[in-house]
C-alpha cells in the first residue's frame, strides 16, 4: 500500500521508496527530511479537490508537505 | 598581522538561523548576491568579547551537502572553501533547533565531518520547553565533541556565551585536531537518533500547539476561508493605509518642487530638476508606503510560520498551471506592484518555478494601472447598470483584472511547456513551527526591502527618467509648435504610430506610450500634456483628459488601449528588478518581448472585434 491510500492520522512505517520515479532533487530532499525506508510517518492533512493534493505528513517532530505523486512512490505498512 | 576574521552560520532551514544572525550582528548587514547566482549573501559584523570584530555570514539553510537547490549548493561550496571569492570561514556556528534534534543532528554530523572549528548553538530552546522537552546541552556537547551553547535568539539569551565560544574556537582555528569519521546517511540518522535520545532528559506527551492550530488552518474547508479573509484584510490595508502616506510623500515632492521653482531662475536647470528629477522619481517613490505595508504582512506571515500553510492551501490551484504553492504569495504581491512580487520569488527554491513566476508577475494588475484604467473607463464606458448593484464600469474594471489573472495562468502554463519546461515542479516543504514574530526582525526585514526599492528608484529609475525627460524636452519647439510634437519623443511617436495605427491607436496614444515606459500611470499625464490640457497635477489633468478622450476616441480605440495596458510591460522599474533577480538581460528581454507581443495582439483583437461589432 502506498502512503497516498493510507488511513489518516494512523502511524505508518515506510517499507520502500521508489526513488526511480521521483526527480533527483526531490529524492534528495525527501531523504534529507528523513523520508526513507524504516521511517515512521502519518498523513495528517490533505487538500480538498479530487485527488486531495497536496498532503501534509508528520515525521518525527516535523510536519512536511508533499504531493500525491511523491506519496505514490512511498510504500508503507501499518506501524 | 591582521587578517580578516570570518565565521559562518550553518544550519537547517527553520533552525532560527536568521533570527540568530540578526541578534548577533544587529541592523548593520550587507546584503548582496553571490556572484553568478541569485542566492542572497548576508554578512554582518560580530564583535567578540575581546572587542575584536569578525565578519559573520549567514549561509542559506540546508538539509544536506548533497545539494538539491542552488541555495544548498552555495552553502556546500562556501564551507568546503570552493566558492570563488569567498574565503573559507574560520569558525562554523552550527545552528540546531532544540525541539527537532533528531532531524537537525543528521546534517550537523555532515557539517562536523568537515573538521572545521565548530560551535553549536542549541537554538529556540524556549520552544522546546514549550513542547515539554528538557534538554542536556552538556551531554550533547560530549556526544558531538564540540561546545554546545543553548540560545534563544529572539530573546538574546545565550549570545554572550556563544560569542565567547566562537572566540575560543577561533583561537584553535589552525589546529588539525578536528578530523572525523565519515558516515553514510543511514548511519548518520541512527547516531542522530541516539544522540537526540541521550540529550533529552525528559519529554512530556503534551501535544504541540501545531497539531491543534493546523487542524483549523489547514482544514480543507475552513483553511481557505481564513486565508482569503486574511488576504482581503491585507489588500484593504495596502490600499487604504498607504493613501495618507502616499499623499504626504506626493505633497513633500510637490513642496520641494515649488521650492526649486521659487529659488532657481527659469530655465533648463530648473525644468530638469522639477519636470525631470522630482516628477520622475516622485512618481515611483509614492509607491513606497504600499510596498512597506505589503512586505510587513509578508514578513509577519513568514516569521510566524503561516506562509508555508498558505502555500500548502494554494498548491493544488497553482499546480494546475505547472507552478507550486510557493508562487502564490509573489503573484499576490504583484497586485500591489510587480517589484515586491518579483523580489518575493526568492522564497521559491526551484529555479524554473521561480523564473516562470518572475516572467508572469507583471501580468497581475498592479496599482499603477488603476489610474489609467480609471480615466479611460470613466471616459468611454457609460455609467449604466447591468444588474442589481452591478455597474457596467465596475464590470469592465473587474474584467481587466480577470484578464490579467487568466493571462498570467495561461502564460505560465505555456512557459512551463516551452522555455521553462522541465520535470513537473515538486512541492516538498517543511512546515515550520508557529512562532510569534519579533519586532526587531520585522524592522530589519522591512528596512532591507525598502532600501532595495529606494536604491532602484535612485539609480536605474532615476537615469531612465532623465533620459525620458531629455527626449521630451529636446529639441526645443518653435513658437506656436507644441513641445511634445517637436521633441525626440515626438519623433519616436511618429515612428511608432504606423505600427500602432492598425490596432486602432491614434497619434496621441502612441506618444503617451513613450513616457509611460517609466511608469504606466504617466500615460495619463502624458495624454493630458498632449491634449494641452495644461494641468500639472495628475488629478486635474485626469479630469480634463476624460472629457477629451470621451470626445475624441472611438469606443474600439479606447477598449484597445485598455487591452494594451493589461499586457504591456510599461514599467522600467519592473524590468530593472527582473534583471537583478535573473542575473542578466536575457530573461527581462524575453519578458518585455512577449508582453509587448501579447499587448499588440490583444489590443488589435479588441479593436478589430469591437469595430466589427459596430461598437
Amino acid at each position: 500500500m502506498t502512503l497516498d491510500g493510507f488511513e489518516h492520522e494512523k502511524a505508518a512505517r515506510i517499507v520502500a521508496v521508489d526513488w526511480a520515479i521521483l526527480a533527483e532533487d526531490e529524492g534528495k530532499r525527501l531523504k534529507a527530511l528523513g523520508v526513507d525506508e524504516g521511517a515512521e510517518v502519518a498523513v495528517i492533512h490533505r487538500g480538498i479537490f479530487g485527488t486531495r493534493d497536496p498532503l501534509a505528513i508528520r515525521i518525527g517532530r516535523m510536519t512536511i508537505a508533499l504531493r500525491r505523486s511523491h506519496a505514490l512512490a512511498i510504500e508503507v505498512e501499518p506501524a | 598581522m591582521s587578517r580578516k576574521r570570518t565565521a559562518a552560520l550553518v544550519g537547517n532551514p527553520n533552525s532560527g538561523k536568521s533570527a540568530l544572525f540578526n541578534a548577533l550582528t544587529g541592523a548593520r548587514q550587507k546584503i548582496a548576491n553571490y556572484p553568478g547566482v541569485t542566492v542572497e549573501r548576508k554578512a554582518g559584523r560580530l564583535v567578540l568579547p575581546s572587542g575584536e570584530p569578525v565578519e559573520l555570514i549567514d549561509l542559506p539553510g540546508s538539509y544536506s551537502f548533497d545539494a538539491a537547490s542552488p541555495d544548498e549548493e552555495v552553502t556546500r561550496q562556501v564551507v568546503h572553501g570552493e566558492f570563488e571569492g569567498e574565503s573559507l570561514p574560520e569558525v562554523i556556528i552550527l545552528v540546531l533547533d532544540a525541539a527537532n534534534l533528531e532531524q537537525h543532528l543528521v546534517f550537523a554530523q555532515e557539517v562536523l565531518e568537515l573538521g572545521r572549528p565548530t560551535v553549536v548553538a542549541l537554538n529556540m530552546i524556549d520552544l522546546a520547553e514549550r513542547d515539554g522537552l528538557v534538554l542536556d546541552p552538556a551531554a550533547l556537547s560530549e556526544a558531538l565533541g564540540v561546545p554546545v551553547v543553548p540560545t534563544v535568539a529572539v530573546r538574546r539569551k545565550g549570545l554572550a556565551e556563544l560569542s565567547a565560544a566562537i572566540a575560543e574556537a577561533e583561537s584553535h582555528a589552525d589546529e588539525e585536531a578536528h578530523k572525523r569519521w565519515h558516515l553514510t546517511l543511514p548511519e548518520r540518522r541512527l547516531s542522530a537518533k541516539m544522540m537526540a535520545r541521550g540529550a533529552i532528559l525528559s519529554k512530556s506527551t503534551r501535544h504541540t500547539i501545531e497539531n491543534g492550530v493546523d487542524r483549523v488552518l489547514l482544514n480543507p474547508w475552513i483553511g481557505p476561508v481564513i486565508l482569503f479573509g486574511l488576504l482581503f484584510v491585507i489588500f484593504q490595508a495596502v490600499f487604504a493605509w498607504a493613501t495618507p502616506f502616499a499623499d504626504a510623500l506626493e505633497a513633500g515632492v510637490g513642496a520641494i518642487s515649488s521650492l526649486v521653482t521659487d529659488t532657481l531662475p527659469p530655465g533648463i536647470v530648473r525644468d530638469f530638476l522639477t519636470e525631470g528629477v522630482l516628477a520622475g522619481v516622485g512618481s515611483v517613490v509614492v509607491f513606497l508606503p504600499q510596498i512597506v505595508i505589503l512586505f510587513f504582512f509578508i514578513l509577519v506571515m513568514e516569521a510566524s510560520g503561516y506562509m508555508a500553510r498558505a502555500a500548502f492551501l494554494m498548491d493544488r490551484l497553482m499546480a494546475g498551471v505547472g507552478l507550486s504553492g510557493k508562487s502564490f504569495i509573489p503573484l499576490l504581491s504583484s497586485f500591489a506592484c510587480a517589484i515586491p512580487g518579483i523580489m518575493a520569488t526568492r522564497s521559491i527554491p526551484d529555479p524554473k518555478d521561480r523564473l516562470t513566476t518572475i516572467l508572469v508577475a507583471p501580468l497581475m494588475t498592479c496599482s499603477a494601472r488603476l489610474p489609467v484604467y480609471a480615466v479611460i473607463i470613466a471616459a468611454v464606458i457609460p455609467q449604466t447598470s447591468v444588474g442589481p448593484g452591478i455597474g457596467l464600469q465596475g464590470l469592465v474594471l473587474f474584467a481587466l483584472y480577470l484578464a490579467g489573472i487568466v493571462g498570467a495562468m495561461v502564460v505560465a502554463l505555456v512557459l512551463r511547456h516551452t522555455v521553462t519546461s522541465g520535470a513537473a515542479s515538486g512541492f516538498i516543504m517543511e512546515m515550520p513551527r508557529y512562532q510569534l514574530p519579533r519586532v526587531k526582525d520585522l524592522a530589519i526585514g522591512l528596512w532591507q526591502r525598502a532600501w532595495v526599492f529606494l536604491r532602484r528608484a535612485g539609480t536605474i529609475i532615476f537615469t531612465v527618467t532623465i533620459v525620458l525627460w531629455l527626449m521630451l524636452s529636446f529639441p526645443k519647439a518653435e513658437p506656436g509648435e507644441s513641445q511634445v510634437d517637436a521633441s525626440i519623443a515626438g519623433m519616436v511617436a511618429d515612428g511608432l504610430h504606423p505600427v500602432l495605427e492598425p490596432i486602432g491607436f491614434n497619434r496621441e496614444m502612441s506618444l503617451a506610450l513613450v513616457p509611460a515606459m517609466a511608469a504606466r500611470e504617466v500615460a495619463v499625464s502624458a495624454l493630458a500634456t498632449t491634449y494641452a490640457v495644461g494641468a500639472e497635477d495628475e488629478d486635474v489633468a485626469a479630469a480634463g483628459v476624460t472629457d477629451k478622450i470621451a470626445a475624441l476616441w472611438s469606443l474600439p480605440t479606447a477598449l484597445a488601449f485598455l487591452a494594451w495596458f493589461v499586457f504591456a510591460p510599461q514599467c522600467i522599474s519592473t524590468i530593472a528588478v527582473a534583471r537583478r533577480e535573473t542575473n542578466g538581460w536575457k530573461w527581462p528581454a524575453f519578458m518585455v518581448g512577449y508582453l509587448f507581443a501579447l499587448a499588440y495582439v490583444f489590443a488589435g483583437l479588441t479593436f478589430w472585434i469591437a469595430t466589427a461589432l459596430g461598437l
